[in-house]
């Protein structure tokens, strides 16, 4: 259930990005999500990608400092109020959320929400009690 | 091991004896041969003479790298020209380049001082030495290679730069002992992890490092990731080169001077006066057998103090603490003396910080600005932003503690600070002052 995501730390620098999509497109590899956190001083990419390790690699090859973080891909109804829902389990059993950030599928009913929360398992426990549909890693890889 | 057991295990008594008699000649010499110095010893009314115990040297004036510019090149020289055989300089990025000079007796004398140092360090005959000191007017190459032949050891007259070239001859030709500088010894580890090669399948098992202060921390740095011994060697042209002290490898607890040649002593930063045994202060030397160059209470600009107890590894020779800052790298930041020393010493202590950062100091109106910027390791990195800021904070907070000045810190990218080949560039000062 646990999902595997990349993180690449970046220095504000013009066209890092660049490189780094630039880099994993060369290599044939596929980005499914992504999102750019961002400081007065540096930032953090974060992507979860088709083939997590072979990215990791071809980055770490590339001088880029990467990390590997295990998240939560929740599915929402995608209308008003669907990820309301999925917060207010989550607020009711006090899990924290580090950060998270959104995709929606090719169909278009529903959407994915990615979760980094502080206690990944106990999250993943709560979430599939409430009966939340959580992917797995080959769902989210192949999408 | 002892290289020369007779002199450095010499009773402190007959030490202090000889240390005298060849003070009192050396002195003799100096005024009767060096016009510059007999002019000095007359404006402060001293003559060879009134040098009757060791403490008189205090009657003589300091000697300074000013004195040396002022006499470039050739102008301190105490023997003609004929009888010097070798010449060095140091780089002079500082401004006019100081030239020293040595006789074959000097020379003879110096590549005994550095087999001493090869041999405490724990180096034999058997070893295969890759000397990576810079050959040239750079006292580091030359000084270490005689000492190594001398030893009867095989040396690798490698000197500095192509580093993957450096680290395929030291793995093919099975390198047991190198010579560095500290930084460059880090930049090895680091570009053999690079060429896939584990530094701990490397031959090495000890490293003699010098030219630049390097903190403890950045011992241990040196120690784990190359898998060797790291010793630390102190030495200046101004007096010989490298060979002037070696911490012993059964302690490498200070570095024992070598003082049947070189005469220690430790004086206030700021105002010069002798300090008691043991005090820290500003190093100075007098040589005490030099023939072409010799000084007199030379200011090394080193801070150090000497450590008096008994080694255990024999030696008489009194050791000075491992010298952790200049006053010529010394910043002055808002008023506080900062030593690049004292924040790598922060830096190596926070577990992940890689041993590369820099240090940029600007002024923004009329105030300093410090910023130090680390390299981001995969050990430190974290997906969270939060976890990054406490990072920044945290060695933030420590550097004020320590030094009791505020700083900005900034997390780069790896390998954007850049590598030495020889003395590693800490600071960047970009004040106009």
């Amino acid at each position: 259930m646990k999902v595997k995501q990349i993180a690449v730390f970046l220095e504000n620098k013009s066209g890092r990005m660049a490189e780094i999509t630039g880099v994993l497109a060369k290599n044939g590899i596929n980005i499914r999500a992504m999102s750019l956190a961002d400081t007065a001083d540096f930032g953090i990419l974060r992507l979860i990608v088709n083939d997590t390790e072979s990215a990791r690699q071809i980055l770490k090859d590339n001088g880029f400092t990467v990390g590997t973080t295990e998240v939560l891909v929740i599915e929402v109804q995608d209308k008003p109020g669907g990820l309301a829902s999925v917060l207010q389990i989550i607020g009711e059993n006090q899990l924290n959320i580090e950060y998270m950030y959104a995709f929606t599928q090719k169909s278009g009913e529903t959407g994915l929400i990615i979760f980094r929360f502080d206690e990944i398992d106990k999250a993943m426990d709560t979430l599939k009690k409430a009966g939340c549909r959580l992917l797995t890693g080959e769902e989210v890889y192949a999408i | 091991m002892i290289w020369n057991e007779e002199y450095e295990t010499l009773p402190r008594e007959a030490l202090e004896a000889l240390q005298l008699k060849r003070l009192q000649n050396q002195i003799e010499r100096v005024y009767a041969s060096v016009p510059y110095y007999r002019q000095k010893m007359d404006d402060a009314g001293v003559l060879p003479g009134d040098i009757k115990t060791l403490v008189d040297i205090q009657k003589l004036p300091f000697t300074t790298k000013e004195d040396l510019r002022k006499n470039y090149p050739f102008g301190l020289f105490a023997v003609a020209m004929e009888r010097v055989v070798r010449i060095h300089a140091s780089s002079g990025t500082t401004g006019q380049p100081t030239v020293v000079g040595y006789t074959k007796r000097d020379i003879k004398i110096w590549a005994e001082l550095m087999t001493r140092s090869l041999v405490a360090a724990g180096a034999t005959q058997k070893d295969i030495i890759h000397n990576s000191y810079g050959y040239g007017l750079f006292t580091g190459g030359l000084g270490a290679h005689y000492g190594a032949e001398n030893l009867g050891a095989t040396v690798v007259p490698i000197s500095g730069g192509n580093t993957k070239r450096q680290i395929m001859i030291m793995r093919d030709f099975k390198s047991t002992v190198l010579l560095s500088t500290p930084s460059y010894a880090l930049n090895m580890a680091e570009a053999m992890v690079d060429m896939g090669i584990d530094p701990k399948d490397m031959h090495l098992r000890v490293g003699v490092f010098g030219a630049e202060p390097w903190s403890e921390n950045m011992r241990q740095e040196i120690e784990k990731k190359l898998g060797i011994k790291a010793i630390d060697i102190y030495g200046l042209s101004e007096i010989i080169g490298p060979g002037v002290a070696i911490e012993c490898a059964e302690e490498q607890k200070g570095l024992h001077v070598m003082e049947d040649h070189f005469l220690p002593e430790i004086v206030d930063r700021d105002t010069f006066a002798p300090l008691p045994l043991g005090e820290i202060g500003e190093l100075v030397f007098t040589t005490l057998t030099k023939e072409a160059f010799p000084v007199i209470r030379y200011r090394t600009k080193d801070f150090s103090r000497l450590i008096t107890d008994h080694c255990s590894c024999g030696r008489t020779f009194y050791r000075m603490e491992k010298v952790t800052g200049r006053s010529d790298d010394m910043m002055i930041i808002r008023g506080v003396n900062v030593f690049p020393s004292q924040i790598e010493h922060v830096l190596m202590s926070i577990k992940g910080v890689e041993p590369h950062y820099q240090i940029i100091v600007n002024r923004e109106g009329s105030l300093d600005t410090m910023e130090v910027q680390v390299e981001v390791s995969e050990d430190l990195f974290s997906d969270a932003v939060k976890t990054l800021e406490e990072l920044t904070k945290r060695i933030q907070v420590e550097i004020k503690d320590l030094l009791g000045v505020s700083c900005k810190v900034t997390l780069v990218e790896p390998k954007t600070i850049q590598r030495s080949e020889g003395k590693a560039q800490r600071v960047i000062d970009n004040r106009k002052i």
